[in-house]
């Protein structure tokens, strides 16, 4: 079936006519039709208007033009990132009726690549939350087993990619909100350099954070992807003019000499010991394949998780004080003005995302400025230091991406123990760089990723990495029983 | 007793200048003032959910140079901080603006009230976007049913300039603000419509005996947009306050607002209300490092200022009150800049510009700058004056003639007949004419009534309609008369 291949593969079925891209686009809307019943991954399916977008591809394979690698190939986004008249929600109710009068620069760089958007996907409301249990609208499940999370923000995309309704997948990482989704669902996520994919159009979460990269079912989709939206984009001044390269030219089944550091202060308590095993044999992995391994510390961790939970909610206050219900989206009924914020507010946002404007609001008021926001930016000077003196010796550090497998819904009720699945990967975003997580392993029939983080704009040196993991090991292969059911 | 005797004024002043840029601060979209509602927006300055701003280099050009005109510090490193409020004309809910790292501090700007010197500190001039205009659909908020959002001005660039405390006297303020607008003016930092709204002012002032140090309480009244305005304003305040420090009352530190219409300040805010602006560094922007050889060439594009024109011109031989007088406006200062260059008389120069070249521009609602006379037009006519080809008489009616047809003067004066008559054979037999048909003025003079001779040249410029050079008919008349 179509469905299981790689974008490469079904690129050259298009080149060579095997199907034609109506019948491919149809086929994957018909899987969505079935499996999303049960994965939950879509809040918004644009079939009209990708069923158009293939016939204008077949046209142009008709006419013997040649195509670009990801054209005619369908995707699916991330409900966060604005789409010209398709309804871009941020899986919250507040934005619940919101149609962006613009696209965002990774929806107008896929289009122009001439990918094929099949629809909009599911997330924790504004990005916020690890299981997408926070999704103003319903909950997404985990394909591997239907009652447990899909991590989160980005568990949508995760999930739809696992269960192979779309072979790529865009989300967006503020804390690991790429790569702890892709760890629970068994996928490649890739959290770019802060800069190096445009963050125009992406609602903001927290801005000095956020990004966005592609989650796929392998490295090499995932090279192809970044390939067509990373690169500098002047409507976004955070964005860096750097030369891009081809990124599949680092996918080389070689990692020897190639000097891997091991963080001590990752797998320390709170780490699953079974999960722990599986990272021990992916590092043990890496050793057979002639990488050079070595114990490394990065001593301000411990303090990553508070900075970030008073950065990312100090950011989020601000970002989140246009939602009024004036302009656009959710407006409840009132009497007067001030009322009918207030309801809009209290109807249209959901717990978590009070949470955070709440310790935004509070960690950002006068007098307490110094004391917590102040604090914390120093705490993010400190933890990029870390960074860079492990990197005058390491080409990669390696950890496990999540300290557990997936949870059932509902499990973690309190937030504090849901902020801890992110305690891997919230480091590598307050330091601006870029990590990936592959997949590594099982426990219990739940799949387990490893974390790769390199130097800014080093993704080659990620790509190579997993790569050659990919193609040594056979975990990415195995698929979610959902879809033996389905097919 | 009023309070000018017992207490002191302490005032300064929140300058708001809409900076004179073509597109706004974060985006591309037209700053021009006037068009139909909400024709000027995009997704970026209606802050729609996902979109970033990208600071116009502009802008960041006229902030220092504005700073330079004002003797301030520019900055190294400067940032764009995030000033969180909710205002219903502010799409994103916070305004980018500058907090602790502003563009240009400690400046300073000197003015002369009643011929005494003083030196007014500017605390800083910080860049950020202006907000959206209510528009509602009554005579105010309180009596509408609803208000409409004008986005047209969101994002238009502003200069908030600050200043320290220093004024003590009304005077002083209208000095600094006059002086401070006309800088403005000449550095093209803005077109400085107060009118328009694109010079506001947020009036700072208290009270404290006189003789004390101790800063009294002060209020805050904000959004004036006339000197008038300001000057009344500061007389009602500083009287309200007078009299309730006077009945042993306190002022209370409160943001207030000007009712044009009824003359009086009003309490918007107290500070029990005072918001938490949560400022924070901007962090959709990156830091603006400022190096020295942009300040440098900024600082070699300076026009001349109103201070350093004004001496010039005194340097001309024109008193302190013409030099004044004509530097106060940028586009009289230029025009007459260009007509100096021409005729090399300030003084004469002055009384023309001043005098009925104003005086013909104001009747006809002109200005300076759309004046049909030329800088070139006035300086030939002038020239022509002191060479003795036309009396200053003929002058005024030439200037006419050049304001009504674009003629040049040369021109005018050939196809009128206007050119002065001062060939002494010609001019002698008019005189002898007259002589001969006023013979009772004639015994009169030489009987010792001097002002029979006015009378006799009054007579020969009559018959002469006014083209006879009346110093010539001066000498002739005394020497014919002395035969």
């Amino acid at each position: 079936m179509t469905i299981f291949k790689s974008l490469e593969e079904l690129h050259h079925m298009l080149v060579n006519k095997e199907i034609s891209c109506v019948e491919l686009t149809r086929s994957y809307l018909d899987y969505i039709d079935s499996a999303d019943s049960q994965v939950k991954a879509f809040l918004t399916v644009t079939a009209d208007s990708a069923l158009m977008k293939a016939a204008k591809v077949d046209k142009k394979i008709a006419g013997g033009e040649s195509l670009g690698p990801l054209e005619g190939l369908p995707m699916a986004m991330k409900d966060n990132m604005c789409t010209e008249g398709i309804p871009t929600t941020c899986g919250s109710r507040i934005l619940k009726n919101f149609n962006p009068p613009y696209d965002a620069t990774v929806t107008e760089r896929l289009k122009a690549a001439g990918a094929v958007l099949l629809g909009k996907l599911n997330m924790d409301e504004f990005a916020m939350g690890s299981s997408t249990e926070n999704s103003g609208f319903h909950p997404t499940a985990n394909p591997w087993d239907l009652e447990r999370v899909p991590g989160g923000s980005s568990g949508g995309s995760a999930a739809c990619v696992a269960a192979r309704e779309v072979p790529f997948a865009l989300g967006s990482d503020t804390g690991g909100s790429i790569r702890q989704p892709a760890a629970f669902c068994g996928v490649v996520g890739l959290k770019p350099t802060y800069g190096a994919v445009s963050r125009y159009g992406l609602v903001a979460f927290a801005s000095s954070l956020d990004q966005i990269g592609p989650l796929t079912t392998n490295v090499r989709d995932n090279a192809l992807v970044l390939n067509a939206i990373a690169g500098h984009d002047p409507k976004d001044s955070t964005s860096v003019p750097f030369v891009k390269p081809d990124y599949t030219q680092f996918l080389e089944n070689n990692v020897k000499g190639l000097k891997i550091g091991i963080p001590d202060e990752y797998f320390a308590s709170g780490l699953n010991p079974d999960v722990a095993e599986v990272i021990q044999k992916a590092i043990r992995t890496f050793e057979s394949l002639g990488a050079e391994i070595e114990r490394c510390s990065l001593p301000h961790t411990e303090f990553a998780m508070p900075a970030y939970y008073i950065i990312a909610p100090a950011e989020c206050s601000s970002n989140l004080a246009r939602y009024d219900g004036v302009r656009y989206g959710y407006r409840a009924e009132a009497d007067d003005m001030i009322e009918m914020f207030k309801k809009t507010r209290e109807k249209g946002f959901g717990q978590e995302v009070k949470r955070r404007i709440m310790l935004g609001t509070y960690a950002l008021s006068s007098g307490y400025y110094d004391a917590y926001y102040l604090k914390a930016q120093k705490v993010r000077t400190l933890i990029k230091q870390d960074f860079d003196r492990a990197f005058e010796k390491y080409d990669v550090l390696l950890s496990p991406t999540a300290p557990t497998t997936a949870y059932k819904i509902g499990e973690k009720s309190d937030p504090l123990a849901m902020y801890m699945g992110d305690v891997y990967t919230i480091p590598v975003n307050l330091a601006g760089l870029p990590a990936i997580s592959a997949p590594a392993g099982f426990v219990g029939g739940m799949p387990v990723g490893m974390q790769l983080i390199s130097k800014h704009f080093e993704e080659g040196t990620l790509y190579k990495a997993a790569y050659a993991f990919e193609q040594n090991t056979e975990y990415h292969l195995q698929m979610p029983a959902l879809l033996k059911e389905v097919r | 007793m009023s309070f000018t005797d017992k207490y002191e004024m302490v005032c300064g002043v929140e300058t708001h200048v809409e900076m004179a840029t073509k597109t706004k601060i974060f985006c591309g979209c037209s700053t021009e003032f006037g068009g139909e509602q909400n024709t000027h927006v995009c997704p970026v300055c209606l802050g729609l959910p996902g979109v970033l701003p990208v600071l116009n280099k502009e802008v960041v050009n006229l902030a220092i140079k504005a700073g330079l005109a004002l003797n301030c510090e520019i900055a190294e490193f400067s940032k764009f901080d995030r000033k969180n409020y909710f205002y219903p004309d502010l799409t994103k809910n916070y305004q980018t603006s500058q907090y602790d790292l502003p563009i240009c501090k400690n400046g300073w700007l000197d003015v002369t009230v009643n011929r005494a010197n003083k030196r007014i500190g500017i605390t800083r001039a910080h860049m950020e976007e202006d907000a959206g205009k209510l528009v509602h659909s009554g005579e105010t908020i309180m009596t509408s049913s609803s208000s409409g959002v004008d986005y047209n001005r969101t994002g238009v660039p502003l200069l908030e300039i600050v200043s320290e405390p220093d004024m003590r006297s009304i005077d002083e303020v209208l000095a600094y603000l006059e002086q401070l607008v006309q800088i403005m003016d000449y550095a093209g930092i803005s077109d400085c419509k107060l009118e328009q709204g694109s010079v506001r002012f947020d009036i700072n002032v208290s009270l404290r005996l006189k003789g004390t140090e101790q800063f009294g309480i002060r209020t805050e009244t904000k959004n004036l947009n006339s000197f008038s305005s300001v000057r009344r304003c500061l007389e009602y305040e500083t009287e309200r306050q007078a009299e309730a420090l006077d009945d042993g009352g306190e002022i209370i530190q409160e943001t207030r607002t000007w009712d044009e219409g009824r003359g009086m300040t009003l309490s918007l805010r107290s500070k029990e209300e005072a918001h938490d602006y949560r400022y924070f560094p901007e962090p959709d922007l990156m830091p603006l490092v400022i190096d020295r050889d942009w300040v440098e060439r900024i600082r070699a594009s300076l026009p001349e200022l109103p201070a350093a024109k004004k001496a010039r011109l005194q340097s001309h031989g024109l008193s302190e009150y013409d030099a004044g007088v004509i530097t106060a406006a940028r586009a009289m200062a230029a025009f007459f800049d260009q007509a100096l260059a021409r005729i090399d008389d300030a003084k004469l120069l002055a009384n023309w510009v001043m005098g009925d070249l104003s005086g013909l521009l104001k009747t006809n609602g002109r200005s300076f700058e759309d004046s049909p006379v030329s800088p070139e037009q006035l300086a030939g006519m002038l020239t022509l004056i002191k060479k003795g080809d036309i009396s200053g008489k003929i002058g005024k009616n030439v200037l006419e003639e050049i304001y009504n047809t674009g003629k040049d003067p040369e021109t005018i004066i050939k196809e009128k007949g206007l050119v002065q008559i001062s060939d002494e054979s010609e001019l002698g037999i008019i005189v002898d004419g007259i002589l001969t048909a006023n013979e009772k003025s004639v015994a009169d003079y030489q009987a010792g009534k001097e002002s029979a001779l006015g009378f006799l040249v009054g007579q020969v410029m009559k018959a002469t309609k006014g083209q006879a050079n009346p110093g010539l008919v001066n000498k002739l008349l005394k020497e014919k008369l002395a035969q």
